[in-house]
């Protein structure tokens, strides 16, 4: 589905992404774990479409076709999602509204019907329960004035609705309590199947008790250090990062 | 040419003239001693120019320079479907319509009135309530100081002109609608409005102003309307002249005991477009709400000023006016605060916010408070910006293109203005027009 080659990509002239290579199949989940700076979110930014990020070298393919090519709506219509780490709030635009018109943007680039009042309204209660959202959330402005919780659980609520082929959780956890977490989760957990893949970016591995990875990346100064199943995610848990740099460091100076 | 303040008032006073001899009979009327009066006023001011501070950021030498002349007669020149085409959809309303500035009888509608409710045209009510229009017209507009209130009052003929009694309430709105035709450039109309609201009685006006051709042409119209104790009024103004047109109006509000004034000044068209919004609060426990939306493009120029005085004690104010520039328009807003030395536990705030959709558009802001008294809470803020980049991104990233995050997001900038709108058929309409000029890409281009 998605393969990652070489990505480098750098901030204002800072290079981030220091030679990423991943790839990502149909039905798996990837936690991309790291220390603070070490390029989680730019990986992210980059994937979904953030302009700031500039890519000086590398390639990314999605489902075939050139993803660094695709402007950040294409990449939405052709199934990528991205749940913000800091969602933006947007007064005066309200949720169903900006929600119903993403949806029925997709829609229209896969060449669906538009989904019109009722329909997509009744869509949205389904999905709403998913996520265990306050229903009154729906005519309010997008994010606006929302607790962290309730703006991460519109994040996930709104992947729900959108469905994703492949969905980017870029620190959805952090800052949720443990109850939020969960229902974060088992909204994720509900939405995964064999034809989607979601790549969770986390700082914790707190998160990955509830969203089971096949795969862990340890992301060390823009590049993957080290992979592996999800006891690598426990080992980071009780070691901290700092034994992945030294392995890092042992085999640059032995290679 | 360098054009000296005599030539420029030449012209007013030789149309003056030609006005005067139109006017039959009307030589010895207190009205006429009014407009003599205001016409030796204008002598005196002139037009004012960018060294006059209130009109520094608004050169009107372009209305100086042209000689306007006024429309003398009635002549019908719309259609009922031009009248069915202004009058907002669904709007059951009481419905003046206004030619050139002349009433035009068979072009409005009225539904029943209650009793002692008059809504009608004020060259009418010169002739039958004459004591009633004297004893108030003039009072609360001054022609001391401004040229534009004083040639509106030197040419003052045709209004409307409404009286509502104590403890009425008027369920529809009323509907004035004002629409130039002409076809040649250069003319001028002057409406003057006059309402009279009576205690614990509760009214909405809606105003529009529309060109139905794209020739120059000027409206300089005054609105003055006494609110009377208790009273309830929503004043709706839709500034929606043609391209070329120059819009030059003021709206005076005396507001007595406990009265509550919300007034909402949207402002789209017209090549300049100057709108006044004074506010006196006369007496204890007013409620005042002024809101502006200014939608702009091109080269026009929009300019909104606005005044409120507070006079007496426990009066709130609140007003919140917002501009949408784009291309190379201009804007302009001013809002003046009094505190007067009685105006304690005044509670004021102004709110003025400017986005720019391009480059060269530009805002000249300036909030301007004057407190004379210690008792009280004022506040004032101006923004100025652009879209959120970061707002732009998380639409684009849900699936929505990039011109429609970014019309999505003008959008929710002067839907906040219009969502103040009480009256559902006009807010409905003003919705639908910035929704279709958004997607024309110009603010301004008509879309009717």
């Amino acid at each position: 589905m998605l393969e990652i080659k070489n990505l480098h990509a750098s901030v204002n002239g800072n290079e981030i992404l220091n030679g990423i290579n991943l790839r990502v199949s149909a039905g798996e989940i990837h936690a991309i774990m790291g220390p603070n700076g070490s390029g989680k979110s730019t990986l992210a930014g980059v994937l979904a479409g953030r302009e700031a990020y500039e890519v000086t070298e590398g390639e990314v393919t999605y489902m075939g076709k050139d993803l660094l090519e695709m402007s950040p709506e294409d990449r939405a219509r052709e199934g990528i999602f991205l749940a913000f780490q800091y969602p933006v709030e947007i007064p005066g635009v309200t949720n169903t509204y900006f929600l119903k018109a993403g949806l029925n943007a997709i829609r229209k680039h896969r060449g669906l019907e538009q989904l019109d009042a009722v329909e997509f309204l009744s869509l949205v209660k389904s999905k709403m329960e998913l996520v265990d959202m306050d229903s009154s959330l729906l005519n309010r402005p997008v994010n606006e004035g929302f607790s962290g919780g309730e703006k991460k659980r519109n994040e996930i609520f709104q992947m729900a609705v959108l469905e994703p082929k492949l969905a980017i959780l870029d620190e959805t956890d952090s800052g949720l309590d443990i109850d939020a977490l969960r229902i974060v989760a088992d909204g994720v957990n509900k939405l995964r199947s064999k034809d989607n893949a979601v790549v969770v970016v986390t700082h914790y591995q707190r998160l990955l008790n509830y969203i089971v990875p096949d795969f862990v990346h340890v992301l060390v100064d823009g590049r993957i250090a080290k992979s592996g199943g999800k006891d690598l995610a426990l080992a980071l848990e009780e070691k901290g990062y700092d034994w992945i740099r030294e392995e890092v460091e042992n085999a640059q100076v032995n290679g | 040419m360098i054009q000296t303040s005599n030539s420029t008032y030449d012209w007013v006073a030789s149309t003056f003239e030609v006005f005067e001899k139109n006017l039959n009979g009307e030589a010895q009327t207190n009205v006429h001693a009014l407009r003599k009066h205001a016409m030796e006023r204008f002598a005196v001011i002139g037009f004012p120019t960018t060294r006059d501070e209130e009109w520094r950021f608004t050169n009107v030498a372009p209305i100086a320079k042209t000689c306007f002349s006024p429309v003398l007669a009635y002549s019908r020149g719309a259609t009922a479907a031009d009248i069915e085409r202004l009058s907002f959809a669904r709007l059951r309303s009481h419905r003046l319509v206004f030619v050139n500035g002349h009433f035009s009888s068979e072009l409005s509608s009225l539904e029943s009135l209650p009793h002692g409710v008059i809504i009608g045209s004020l060259a009418a009510a010169l002739k039958s309530h004459d004591d009633l229009v004297n004893q108030h017209i003039g009072k609360y507009a001054s022609t001391e100081k401004d040229a534009f209130t004083a040639l509106n009052t030197a040419f003052l003929r045709d209004g409307a002109f409404i009286s509502i009694p104590d403890k009425v309430v008027l369920e529809d709105p009323i509907h004035l609608l004002f629409i130039s035709t002409g076809s040649d450039d250069s003319f001028v109309s002057h409406p003057r409005n006059l309402v009279l609201i009576g205690k614990q009685s509760q009214i909405s006006i809606v105003e529009r102003y529309v060109g139905l051709k794209n020739n120059v042409y000027l409206t300089n119209a005054v609105t003055e309307i006494l609110a009377g104790e208790n009273s309830v009024l929503e004043h709706d103004k839709l500034q929606d002249e043609s391209t070329n047109a120059f819009h030059v109006s003021s709206l005076h509000v005396h507001q007595l005991e406990h009265s509550n004034l919300v007034s909402n000044s949207i402002s789209f068209g017209g090549a300049l477009a100057r709108n006044n919004v004074t506010s006196m609060l006369a007496a204890e426990g007013v409620e005042c709400t002024l809101n502006g939306l200014s939608l702009a493009t091109g080269r026009q120029h929009v300019d909104n000023h606005t005044t409120i005085d507070h006079s007496s004690s426990h009066c709130n104010s609140h007003e919140l006016y917002k501009s949408i520039l784009d291309e190379k328009a201009r804007g302009v807003f001013n809002g003046k605060i009094f505190v007067r030395k009685d105006a304690q536990k005044t509670d004021a705030k102004q709110t003025n916010k400017t986005l720019l959709l391009s480059d060269e558009a530009t805002i000249d802001t300036k909030p301007q408070l004057e407190i004379f008294a210690d008792d009280v809470k004022c506040t004032h803020g101006a923004t100025v910006g652009q879209l959120d980049d970061e707002q732009i991104f998380y639409l684009r990233s849900r699936g929505i293109g990039e011109t429609d995050a970014k019309d999505i997001l003008t959008f929710a900038f002067a839907s906040d203005v219009i969502n103040r709108v009480h009256v559902e058929a006009l807010r409905n309409q003003l919705d639908a027009m910035i929704q279709a000029r958004l997607r024309q890409g110009r603010l301004s281009e008509s879309v009717e």
